[in-house]
Protein backbone atom coordinates (compact mmCIF):
# COMPACT_ATOMS: atom_id res chain seq x y z
CA UNK A 1 0.00 0.00 0.00
CA UNK A 2 1.89 3.45 -0.77
CA UNK A 3 0.19 6.06 0.95
CA UNK A 4 -0.65 9.57 -1.29
CA UNK A 5 -2.26 12.62 0.43
CA UNK A 6 -6.03 12.97 -0.59
CA UNK A 7 -4.78 16.68 -1.62
CA UNK A 8 -4.14 15.49 -5.13
CA UNK A 9 -6.57 12.66 -5.30
CA UNK A 10 -10.73 12.91 -5.75
CA UNK A 11 -13.03 12.18 -2.74
CA UNK A 12 -13.13 8.60 -1.91
CA UNK A 13 -15.90 6.80 -3.42
CA UNK A 14 -18.77 5.10 -1.61
CA UNK A 15 -17.63 1.56 -0.98
CA UNK A 16 -19.51 -0.75 1.66
CA UNK A 17 -22.78 1.41 1.93
CA UNK A 18 -23.99 1.36 5.56
CA UNK A 19 -26.94 -1.30 6.05
CA UNK A 20 -30.48 -0.12 7.22
CA UNK A 21 -31.32 -1.77 10.56
CA UNK A 22 -33.57 -5.02 10.73
CA UNK A 23 -36.66 -4.29 12.51
CA UNK A 24 -37.35 -6.05 15.34
CA UNK A 25 -33.61 -7.26 15.49
CA UNK A 26 -31.44 -8.33 18.22
CA UNK A 27 -28.73 -5.88 19.06
CA UNK A 28 -25.81 -6.65 17.28
CA UNK A 29 -22.11 -7.27 18.70
CA UNK A 30 -19.48 -5.32 17.67
CA UNK A 31 -17.44 -7.06 15.38
CA UNK A 32 -14.95 -4.89 14.24
CA UNK A 33 -10.91 -4.97 15.63
CA UNK A 34 -10.54 -1.68 14.32
CA UNK A 35 -12.41 1.87 14.32
CA UNK A 36 -10.68 3.62 10.76
CA UNK A 37 -13.65 5.30 9.75
CA UNK A 38 -17.32 4.96 10.11
CA UNK A 39 -18.28 3.39 6.23
CA UNK A 40 -17.68 -0.22 6.79
CA UNK A 41 -19.98 0.41 10.32
CA UNK A 42 -23.60 -0.69 9.83
CA UNK A 43 -26.11 1.16 11.18
CA UNK A 44 -27.00 -1.47 14.01
CA UNK A 45 -23.33 -1.46 14.86
CA UNK A 46 -24.04 2.43 15.17
CA UNK A 47 -27.12 2.16 17.26
CA UNK A 48 -24.82 -0.35 19.47
CA UNK A 49 -22.31 2.76 20.43
CA UNK A 50 -24.97 5.47 21.07
CA UNK A 51 -26.41 3.06 23.77
CA UNK A 52 -23.35 2.18 25.20
CA UNK A 53 -22.64 5.87 24.83
CA UNK A 54 -25.51 6.42 27.21
CA UNK A 55 -24.15 3.92 29.54
CA UNK A 56 -20.77 5.73 30.17
CA UNK A 57 -22.56 8.97 30.19
CA UNK A 58 -24.00 7.77 33.08
CA UNK A 59 -20.30 6.75 34.48
CA UNK A 60 -19.18 10.06 34.14
CA UNK A 61 -22.30 11.17 36.43
CA UNK A 62 -21.00 8.77 38.84
CA UNK A 63 -19.32 10.31 42.32
CA UNK A 64 -16.35 7.97 41.10
CA UNK A 65 -16.32 8.20 37.22
CA UNK A 66 -14.24 5.52 36.88
CA UNK A 67 -14.96 1.71 36.16
CA UNK A 68 -12.73 -1.12 35.68
CA UNK A 69 -14.00 -2.40 32.42
CA UNK A 70 -10.59 -2.33 30.35
CA UNK A 71 -7.73 -2.65 33.67
CA UNK A 72 -4.64 -4.14 32.38
CA UNK A 73 -5.65 -2.64 28.97
CA UNK A 74 -2.77 -0.76 27.13
CA UNK A 75 -3.92 2.36 25.60
CA UNK A 76 -1.26 4.05 23.43
CA UNK A 77 -2.06 7.45 21.85
CA UNK A 78 0.22 8.14 18.95
CA UNK A 79 -0.39 11.75 17.59
CA UNK A 80 1.86 13.27 14.48
CA UNK A 81 -0.38 15.95 14.87
CA UNK A 82 -0.75 19.00 17.06
CA UNK A 83 -4.02 18.29 19.13
CA UNK A 84 -5.92 19.11 22.47
CA UNK A 85 -9.65 18.03 22.56
CA UNK A 86 -9.16 14.59 21.18
CA UNK A 87 -5.91 13.28 22.69
CA UNK A 88 -7.12 14.44 25.72
CA UNK A 89 -10.29 13.28 25.26
CA UNK A 90 -8.98 9.92 24.64
CA UNK A 91 -6.60 9.61 27.28
CA UNK A 92 -9.62 10.73 29.73
CA UNK A 93 -12.27 8.26 28.31
CA UNK A 94 -9.23 5.26 28.58
CA UNK A 95 -8.54 6.28 32.03
CA UNK A 96 -12.36 6.58 33.05
CA UNK A 97 -12.20 2.78 32.04
CA UNK A 98 -9.01 2.18 33.83
CA UNK A 99 -7.02 1.68 31.12
CA UNK A 100 -2.71 2.09 31.12
CA UNK A 101 -2.19 5.04 29.22
CA UNK A 102 0.85 5.79 27.12
CA UNK A 103 1.17 8.97 25.27
CA UNK A 104 3.25 9.83 22.35
CA UNK A 105 3.86 12.59 20.55
CA UNK A 106 5.21 12.04 17.27
CA UNK A 107 7.65 15.65 17.68
CA UNK A 108 9.36 14.32 20.91
CA UNK A 109 9.58 10.72 19.90
CA UNK A 110 12.09 8.92 17.47
CA UNK A 111 9.63 10.39 14.64
CA UNK A 112 12.27 13.21 15.05
CA UNK A 113 15.61 11.16 13.68
CA UNK A 114 13.77 9.94 11.14
CA UNK A 115 11.48 6.14 12.38
CA UNK A 116 9.21 5.05 9.72
CA UNK A 117 5.70 4.89 10.92
CA UNK A 118 5.84 0.79 10.59
CA UNK A 119 8.60 0.91 12.91
CA UNK A 120 7.48 3.32 15.70
CA UNK A 121 3.94 0.71 15.33
CA UNK A 122 5.98 -2.16 15.77
CA UNK A 123 7.93 -0.61 19.06
CA UNK A 124 5.14 0.64 20.28
CA UNK A 125 3.33 -2.55 20.45
CA UNK A 126 6.99 -4.25 21.73
CA UNK A 127 6.49 -1.93 24.28
CA UNK A 128 2.73 -3.29 25.11
CA UNK A 129 0.24 -1.28 23.17
CA UNK A 130 -3.42 -3.26 22.88
CA UNK A 131 -5.13 -0.27 21.54
CA UNK A 132 -3.34 2.07 19.30
CA UNK A 133 -5.00 5.18 19.03
CA UNK A 134 -3.44 7.25 15.79
CA UNK A 135 -3.83 10.67 14.44
CA UNK A 136 -1.82 11.50 11.06
CA UNK A 137 -1.48 14.41 9.14
CA UNK A 138 -1.47 11.50 5.93
CA UNK A 139 -5.03 9.89 4.67
CA UNK A 140 -4.46 6.53 4.76
CA UNK A 141 -2.12 6.03 7.78
CA UNK A 142 -3.67 4.34 10.32
CA UNK A 143 -5.09 1.08 7.57
CA UNK A 144 -1.07 1.11 7.31
CA UNK A 145 -0.73 0.81 10.89
CA UNK A 146 -3.39 -1.87 11.05
CA UNK A 147 -1.83 -3.76 8.86
CA UNK A 148 1.19 -3.99 11.33
CA UNK A 149 0.04 -3.56 14.50
CA UNK A 150 -1.38 -6.67 16.39
CA UNK A 151 -4.20 -5.13 18.18
CA UNK A 152 -6.41 -2.34 17.38
CA UNK A 153 -6.03 0.59 16.04
CA UNK A 154 -8.55 4.10 16.26
CA UNK A 155 -8.05 6.16 13.64
CA UNK A 156 -7.90 9.61 15.83
CA UNK A 157 -8.38 11.61 12.26
CA UNK A 158 -6.36 11.16 9.20
CA UNK A 159 -5.16 13.68 6.79
CA UNK A 160 -8.61 15.27 4.99
CA UNK A 161 -9.79 10.97 5.51
CA UNK A 162 -11.33 10.33 8.59
CA UNK A 163 -12.22 11.26 11.83
CA UNK A 164 -14.65 8.38 12.99
CA UNK A 165 -14.97 9.16 16.28
CA UNK A 166 -16.02 12.65 15.72
CA UNK A 167 -18.55 12.02 13.56
CA UNK A 168 -20.31 9.25 16.08
CA UNK A 169 -19.81 11.91 18.92
CA UNK A 170 -21.79 14.57 16.40
CA UNK A 171 -24.39 11.88 15.59
CA UNK A 172 -24.97 11.25 19.72
CA UNK A 173 -25.27 15.16 20.10
CA UNK A 174 -27.90 15.39 17.84
CA UNK A 175 -29.79 12.83 18.71
CA UNK A 176 -29.98 14.12 22.11
CA UNK A 177 -31.26 17.41 21.37
CA UNK A 178 -33.29 16.63 18.17
CA UNK A 179 -37.49 15.36 19.34
CA UNK A 180 -37.36 11.63 19.15
CA UNK A 181 -33.66 11.03 18.62
CA UNK A 182 -34.08 10.69 15.55
CA UNK A 183 -32.24 12.53 12.32
CA UNK A 184 -34.28 11.05 9.76
CA UNK A 185 -35.71 13.94 7.29
CA UNK A 186 -33.80 16.72 10.00
CA UNK A 187 -31.66 19.33 7.62
CA UNK A 188 -28.08 19.21 8.60
CA UNK A 189 -25.69 21.77 6.83
CA UNK A 190 -22.12 21.40 7.03
CA UNK A 191 -20.42 24.95 6.78
CA UNK A 192 -17.33 25.95 5.28
CA UNK A 193 -13.85 24.26 4.65
CA UNK A 194 -15.53 20.93 3.62
CA UNK A 195 -12.40 19.69 0.91
CA UNK A 196 -10.10 19.58 3.72
CA UNK A 197 -12.36 18.43 6.46
CA UNK A 198 -12.28 14.53 7.81
CA UNK A 199 -15.04 15.78 10.15
CA UNK A 200 -16.82 16.32 7.03
CA UNK A 201 -16.17 13.46 5.15
CA UNK A 202 -16.68 10.81 8.25
CA UNK A 203 -20.05 12.89 9.34
CA UNK A 204 -21.43 12.44 5.99
CA UNK A 205 -21.52 8.83 5.87
CA UNK A 206 -23.39 8.42 9.70
CA UNK A 207 -25.55 11.16 8.78
CA UNK A 208 -27.05 10.18 5.01
CA UNK A 209 -26.98 6.66 7.08
CA UNK A 210 -29.33 7.94 9.81
CA UNK A 211 -31.64 9.56 7.15
CA UNK A 212 -30.61 13.03 7.11
CA UNK A 213 -31.09 15.55 4.64
CA UNK A 214 -27.10 17.01 4.28
CA UNK A 215 -26.06 19.96 2.76
CA UNK A 216 -22.52 20.44 2.03
CA UNK A 217 -21.87 24.63 1.86
CA UNK A 218 -18.72 26.60 1.00
CA UNK A 219 -16.82 28.02 -1.80
CA UNK A 220 -16.77 26.45 -4.77
CA UNK A 221 -13.07 25.64 -4.50
CA UNK A 222 -13.44 24.44 -0.80
CA UNK A 223 -16.03 21.89 -2.17
CA UNK A 224 -13.98 20.16 -4.82
CA UNK A 225 -15.19 16.74 -6.36
CA UNK A 226 -18.03 16.51 -3.99
CA UNK A 227 -20.64 17.23 -6.62
CA UNK A 228 -19.65 13.61 -7.88
CA UNK A 229 -19.95 11.93 -4.51
CA UNK A 230 -23.27 13.49 -4.13
CA UNK A 231 -24.58 11.72 -7.29
CA UNK A 232 -23.41 8.54 -5.68
CA UNK A 233 -24.61 9.03 -2.43
CA UNK A 234 -28.06 9.84 -4.54
CA UNK A 235 -27.71 7.03 -6.29
CA UNK A 236 -27.37 4.73 -2.46
CA UNK A 237 -30.84 6.62 -1.46
CA UNK A 238 -28.85 9.24 0.31
CA UNK A 239 -30.03 12.72 0.60
CA UNK A 240 -26.86 14.89 0.27
CA UNK A 241 -26.95 18.48 -1.63
CA UNK A 242 -23.65 20.18 -2.60
CA UNK A 243 -23.99 24.13 -2.63
CA UNK A 244 -22.19 27.69 -2.15
CA UNK A 245 -25.17 29.53 -1.49
CA UNK A 246 -25.26 30.00 2.37
CA UNK A 247 -28.79 30.98 2.22
CA UNK A 248 -29.94 27.69 0.82
CA UNK A 249 -27.99 25.76 2.83
CA UNK A 250 -28.87 27.43 6.37
CA UNK A 251 -32.64 27.33 5.01
CA UNK A 252 -34.75 25.81 7.84
CA UNK A 253 -32.22 24.10 8.96
CA UNK A 254 -32.07 21.54 12.12
CA UNK A 255 -28.75 21.76 12.62
CA UNK A 256 -25.78 23.70 11.52
CA UNK A 257 -22.02 22.45 11.63
CA UNK A 258 -19.40 25.08 11.16
CA UNK A 259 -15.73 23.83 9.86
CA UNK A 260 -12.96 25.26 10.51
CA UNK A 261 -10.73 27.47 8.01
CA UNK A 262 -7.88 24.95 7.64
CA UNK A 263 -5.07 27.58 6.86
CA UNK A 264 -2.36 24.85 7.76
CA UNK A 265 -3.47 22.73 5.09
CA UNK A 266 -4.65 25.53 2.26
CA UNK A 267 -2.42 25.72 -0.94
CA UNK A 268 -2.67 29.19 -2.47
CA UNK A 269 -5.87 30.17 -4.61
CA UNK A 270 -8.64 28.64 -2.57
CA UNK A 271 -9.78 31.42 -0.93
CA UNK A 272 -9.22 35.51 -1.71
CA UNK A 273 -8.50 36.05 2.01
CA UNK A 274 -9.92 35.73 5.58
CA UNK A 275 -11.88 38.54 5.75
CA UNK A 276 -13.61 37.76 1.90
CA UNK A 277 -14.27 34.59 3.57
CA UNK A 278 -15.84 35.46 6.66
CA UNK A 279 -17.86 37.97 4.81
CA UNK A 280 -19.52 35.61 2.73
CA UNK A 281 -19.71 32.52 4.49
CA UNK A 282 -19.15 33.25 8.48
CA UNK A 283 -21.71 31.60 10.52
CA UNK A 284 -23.16 34.80 11.89
CA UNK A 285 -26.24 35.89 13.61
CA UNK A 286 -27.76 37.16 10.89
CA UNK A 287 -27.52 33.90 8.77
CA UNK A 288 -28.62 31.59 11.70
CA UNK A 289 -31.42 33.52 11.72
CA UNK A 290 -32.44 31.59 8.50
CA UNK A 291 -32.63 28.11 9.94
CA UNK A 292 -35.22 26.42 12.25
CA UNK A 293 -36.10 28.31 15.26
CA UNK A 294 -33.40 26.90 18.20
CA UNK A 295 -31.47 24.88 15.26
CA UNK A 296 -28.62 23.42 16.79
CA UNK A 297 -24.94 25.17 16.29
CA UNK A 298 -21.83 23.35 15.70
CA UNK A 299 -18.38 23.05 15.07
CA UNK A 300 -15.53 20.00 15.71
CA UNK A 301 -13.44 22.58 17.22
CA UNK A 302 -10.73 24.47 17.33
CA UNK A 303 -12.74 27.14 16.61
CA UNK A 304 -10.98 30.43 14.64
CA UNK A 305 -13.97 32.74 15.97
CA UNK A 306 -14.68 36.07 13.65
CA UNK A 307 -13.83 33.54 11.01
CA UNK A 308 -15.75 30.46 9.90
CA UNK A 309 -18.05 31.59 13.24
CA UNK A 310 -19.11 34.83 14.85
CA UNK A 311 -18.33 34.83 18.87
CA UNK A 312 -21.53 35.40 19.68
CA UNK A 313 -22.83 32.38 17.72
CA UNK A 314 -20.10 30.46 19.11
CA UNK A 315 -20.82 31.28 23.01
CA UNK A 316 -24.76 31.88 22.19
CA UNK A 317 -27.77 29.91 23.55
CA UNK A 318 -28.14 27.27 20.36
CA UNK A 319 -24.41 26.16 20.50
CA UNK A 320 -23.57 23.00 21.88
CA UNK A 321 -19.98 23.12 20.83
CA UNK A 322 -18.74 22.40 24.94
CA UNK A 323 -21.57 19.62 24.83
CA UNK A 324 -19.99 17.78 21.57
CA UNK A 325 -16.77 18.41 23.79
CA UNK A 326 -17.97 16.42 26.78
CA UNK A 327 -20.06 13.52 24.58
CA UNK A 328 -16.63 12.90 23.14
CA UNK A 329 -15.30 11.40 26.13
CA UNK A 330 -18.40 8.84 26.57
CA UNK A 331 -18.39 8.12 22.83
CA UNK A 332 -14.83 7.40 23.08
CA UNK A 333 -14.98 5.14 26.14
CA UNK A 334 -18.21 3.42 24.05
CA UNK A 335 -15.65 2.80 21.36
CA UNK A 336 -12.83 1.97 23.66
CA UNK A 337 -14.61 -0.80 25.52
CA UNK A 338 -16.40 -2.12 22.22
CA UNK A 339 -13.14 -2.50 20.56
CA UNK A 340 -11.76 -4.65 23.46
CA UNK A 341 -14.00 -7.10 23.36
CA UNK A 342 -13.36 -7.57 19.19
CA UNK A 343 -9.39 -7.19 20.64
CA UNK A 344 -9.47 -10.13 22.60
CA UNK A 345 -12.18 -12.85 20.48
CA UNK B 1 -32.74 -29.97 24.41
CA UNK B 2 -36.20 -30.74 26.47
CA UNK B 3 -36.57 -27.97 29.37
CA UNK B 4 -38.03 -29.14 33.07
CA UNK B 5 -39.69 -26.75 34.95
CA UNK B 6 -38.43 -26.37 38.68
CA UNK B 7 -40.38 -23.46 39.56
CA UNK B 8 -44.33 -22.15 38.62
CA UNK B 9 -45.63 -19.00 38.49
CA UNK B 10 -47.22 -19.69 41.09
CA UNK B 11 -44.33 -20.90 43.37
CA UNK B 12 -42.21 -17.99 42.46
CA UNK B 13 -45.36 -15.48 43.35
CA UNK B 14 -44.88 -17.22 46.78
CA UNK B 15 -40.85 -17.12 47.02
CA UNK B 16 -41.05 -13.34 46.55
CA UNK B 17 -43.33 -12.54 48.80
CA UNK B 18 -41.80 -14.88 51.66
CA UNK B 19 -38.37 -13.02 50.58
CA UNK B 20 -40.08 -10.11 51.07
CA UNK B 21 -41.27 -10.64 54.66
CA UNK B 22 -37.55 -12.23 55.33
CA UNK B 23 -36.07 -9.14 54.10
CA UNK B 24 -38.14 -6.95 56.98
CA UNK B 25 -37.56 -9.03 59.42
CA UNK B 26 -34.01 -8.98 59.24
CA UNK B 27 -33.87 -5.35 58.97
CA UNK B 28 -36.58 -4.82 61.36
CA UNK B 29 -38.73 -2.60 59.46
CA UNK B 30 -38.09 -1.24 56.66
CA UNK B 31 -36.36 2.13 57.64
CA UNK B 32 -32.68 2.64 55.84
CA UNK B 33 -33.66 -0.31 53.35
CA UNK B 34 -32.97 -0.27 49.91
CA UNK B 35 -33.39 -2.75 47.38
CA UNK B 36 -31.15 -3.11 43.58
CA UNK B 37 -32.14 -5.34 41.35
CA UNK B 38 -28.85 -6.84 38.98
CA UNK B 39 -29.72 -6.08 35.39
CA UNK B 40 -31.13 -7.90 33.49
CA UNK B 41 -33.79 -10.19 35.46
CA UNK B 42 -32.95 -8.83 39.25
CA UNK B 43 -34.69 -5.53 38.35
CA UNK B 44 -38.37 -6.69 38.15
CA UNK B 45 -37.70 -9.09 40.48
CA UNK B 46 -36.03 -6.20 42.73
CA UNK B 47 -39.68 -4.15 42.26
CA UNK B 48 -41.93 -7.11 43.04
CA UNK B 49 -40.18 -7.59 46.18
CA UNK B 50 -40.53 -3.89 47.04
CA UNK B 51 -44.20 -4.24 46.12
CA UNK B 52 -45.18 -6.82 48.08
CA UNK B 53 -43.20 -4.76 51.44
CA UNK B 54 -45.44 -1.94 50.13
CA UNK B 55 -48.37 -4.31 50.68
CA UNK B 56 -47.46 -6.16 53.56
CA UNK B 57 -45.92 -2.92 55.34
CA UNK B 58 -47.79 -0.60 54.33
CA UNK B 59 -44.25 1.96 53.53
CA UNK B 60 -42.14 1.99 49.96
CA UNK B 61 -38.72 0.94 49.97
CA UNK B 62 -36.61 2.63 47.10
CA UNK B 63 -35.54 0.26 44.09
CA UNK B 64 -32.63 0.78 41.67
CA UNK B 65 -31.03 -0.89 38.88
CA UNK B 66 -27.33 -1.92 38.57
CA UNK B 67 -25.52 -3.06 35.59
CA UNK B 68 -22.31 -5.25 36.50
CA UNK B 69 -20.94 -5.48 32.88
CA UNK B 70 -18.07 -2.86 33.90
CA UNK B 71 -16.58 -4.66 37.04
CA UNK B 72 -16.54 -8.27 35.39
CA UNK B 73 -13.49 -9.92 36.07
CA UNK B 74 -14.37 -12.39 32.39
CA UNK B 75 -14.38 -9.48 30.25
CA UNK B 76 -10.76 -10.55 28.67
CA UNK B 77 -12.40 -13.93 28.19
CA UNK B 78 -15.53 -13.47 26.16
CA UNK B 79 -15.54 -13.04 22.37
CA UNK B 80 -17.73 -10.06 22.12
CA UNK B 81 -18.31 -7.05 25.18
CA UNK B 82 -22.35 -7.60 26.48
CA UNK B 83 -24.46 -5.01 25.73
CA UNK B 84 -24.77 -2.64 28.75
CA UNK B 85 -28.40 -2.07 30.01
CA UNK B 86 -27.69 1.02 32.28
CA UNK B 87 -27.20 1.52 36.34
CA UNK B 88 -29.90 3.36 37.94
CA UNK B 89 -29.69 3.89 41.76
CA UNK B 90 -31.97 7.15 42.18
CA UNK B 91 -31.50 7.10 46.42
CA UNK B 92 -28.33 7.84 48.60
CA UNK B 93 -25.94 4.81 49.32
CA UNK B 94 -24.30 5.91 52.09
CA UNK B 95 -25.77 4.16 55.29
CA UNK B 96 -28.35 2.44 53.85
CA UNK B 97 -28.88 -1.61 53.86
CA UNK B 98 -29.02 -2.56 50.30
CA UNK B 99 -30.49 -5.52 49.24
CA UNK B 100 -28.89 -6.87 46.10
CA UNK B 101 -31.77 -8.83 44.01
CA UNK B 102 -30.59 -11.18 41.05
CA UNK B 103 -32.12 -14.30 39.28
CA UNK B 104 -29.61 -16.99 39.81
CA UNK B 105 -26.56 -17.39 42.53
CA UNK B 106 -24.18 -19.44 40.95
CA UNK B 107 -20.76 -18.67 40.99
CA UNK B 108 -20.78 -15.83 42.91
CA UNK B 109 -19.26 -13.96 40.20
CA UNK B 110 -21.62 -11.56 39.20
CA UNK B 111 -22.53 -10.55 43.23
CA UNK B 112 -18.24 -9.97 43.58
CA UNK B 113 -18.47 -7.41 40.45
CA UNK B 114 -22.06 -6.18 42.19
CA UNK B 115 -20.75 -5.01 45.59
CA UNK B 116 -17.71 -3.62 43.73
CA UNK B 117 -20.03 -1.43 40.97
CA UNK B 118 -22.20 -0.35 44.43
CA UNK B 119 -19.44 0.70 46.62
CA UNK B 120 -18.38 3.31 43.89
CA UNK B 121 -21.47 5.20 44.80
CA UNK B 122 -21.41 5.29 48.14
CA UNK B 123 -20.81 3.34 51.58
CA UNK B 124 -23.57 1.46 52.68
CA UNK B 125 -24.44 0.49 56.46
CA UNK B 126 -24.89 -3.54 54.88
CA UNK B 127 -24.96 -5.46 51.83
CA UNK B 128 -26.95 -8.30 51.63
CA UNK B 129 -28.02 -10.99 49.15
CA UNK B 130 -31.33 -12.36 47.99
CA UNK B 131 -31.92 -14.68 44.96
CA UNK B 132 -34.81 -16.38 43.53
CA UNK B 133 -32.73 -19.83 42.69
CA UNK B 134 -29.29 -20.76 44.33
CA UNK B 135 -27.99 -23.45 42.09
CA UNK B 136 -24.74 -23.78 44.04
CA UNK B 137 -20.84 -24.35 42.12
CA UNK B 138 -19.54 -21.25 43.94
CA UNK B 139 -16.09 -20.30 43.34
CA UNK B 140 -16.17 -17.26 45.59
CA UNK B 141 -16.66 -17.06 49.40
CA UNK B 142 -20.57 -15.46 48.47
CA UNK B 143 -23.46 -16.66 50.21
CA UNK B 144 -27.14 -15.97 49.56
CA UNK B 145 -29.27 -13.97 53.01
CA UNK B 146 -32.80 -14.85 51.13
CA UNK B 147 -32.93 -17.79 48.57
CA UNK B 148 -35.99 -18.19 46.61
CA UNK B 149 -35.14 -22.11 46.04
CA UNK B 150 -32.05 -24.04 46.48
CA UNK B 151 -31.89 -26.32 43.43
CA UNK B 152 -28.56 -28.74 43.09
CA UNK B 153 -27.55 -29.08 39.29
CA UNK B 154 -24.45 -30.31 37.99
CA UNK B 155 -21.76 -27.44 36.14
CA UNK B 156 -23.67 -28.86 32.58
CA UNK B 157 -26.96 -27.57 33.67
CA UNK B 158 -28.20 -24.09 32.42
CA UNK B 159 -30.85 -22.84 35.22
CA UNK B 160 -33.11 -20.23 32.89
CA UNK B 161 -35.58 -17.23 34.76
CA UNK B 162 -38.16 -16.27 33.00
CA UNK B 163 -40.24 -13.36 34.06
CA UNK B 164 -42.99 -11.78 32.66
CA UNK B 165 -41.99 -8.51 32.28
CA UNK B 166 -39.31 -9.87 30.13
CA UNK B 167 -39.68 -12.85 29.07
CA UNK B 168 -43.73 -12.51 28.87
CA UNK B 169 -44.27 -15.40 31.68
CA UNK B 170 -42.94 -16.42 35.16
CA UNK B 171 -41.02 -19.66 35.01
CA UNK B 172 -37.88 -21.22 36.35
CA UNK B 173 -36.40 -23.80 33.73
CA UNK B 174 -33.63 -26.15 34.13
CA UNK B 175 -31.96 -27.64 31.07
CA UNK B 176 -29.07 -29.83 29.96
CA UNK B 177 -26.79 -28.08 27.91
CA UNK B 178 -26.25 -29.05 24.31
CA UNK B 179 -24.90 -25.50 22.82
CA UNK B 180 -22.76 -22.81 24.53
CA UNK B 181 -24.06 -20.27 26.27
CA UNK B 182 -24.08 -17.30 24.60
CA UNK B 183 -21.20 -14.84 25.51
CA UNK B 184 -23.26 -12.20 26.66
CA UNK B 185 -25.30 -14.87 29.38
CA UNK B 186 -24.61 -13.59 33.10
CA UNK B 187 -21.86 -15.18 34.49
CA UNK B 188 -23.37 -15.58 37.83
Amino acid sequence: MTLTDRESDAPPAIAVPIVDSPPGEQPVGWPHRHLLDVDTVTWPEIELVMRTTDAMKEVLDRPIAKVPALRGVNVTILFYEASTRTRVSFEVAAKNLSADVVNIAAATSSVAKGESLVDTVRTVEALGAQILVMRHSVSGAPYLAAETFGGSVVNGGDGWHAHPTQALLDLYTMRAHLEGGSLEGRKVAILGDVLHSRVARSNIWTLTAAGADVWLCGPSTLLRGFEAWGLRGAADGRRFHVTSSVDDALRDADVVMALRIQKERMSSGLLPSLREYAARYGLTADRLAGARPGALVMHPGPMNEGVEIAPDVAAGAQSVVEEQVRNGVAVRMALLYLLAGARSS
Amino acid sequence: MSARHIMTAEEIRRATIRISHEIVEKQAGTSGLALVGIQRRGVPLARRIADAIAENEGSTVPVGALDITFYRDDLSLVAQQPVVKGTDLPFDLNGATVVLVDDVLYTGRTIRAAMDALVDFGRPQAIRLAVLVDRGHRELPIRADHVGKNVPTSREEVVRVHVAEIDGEDAVLIDRVVEAEPAAAPVG
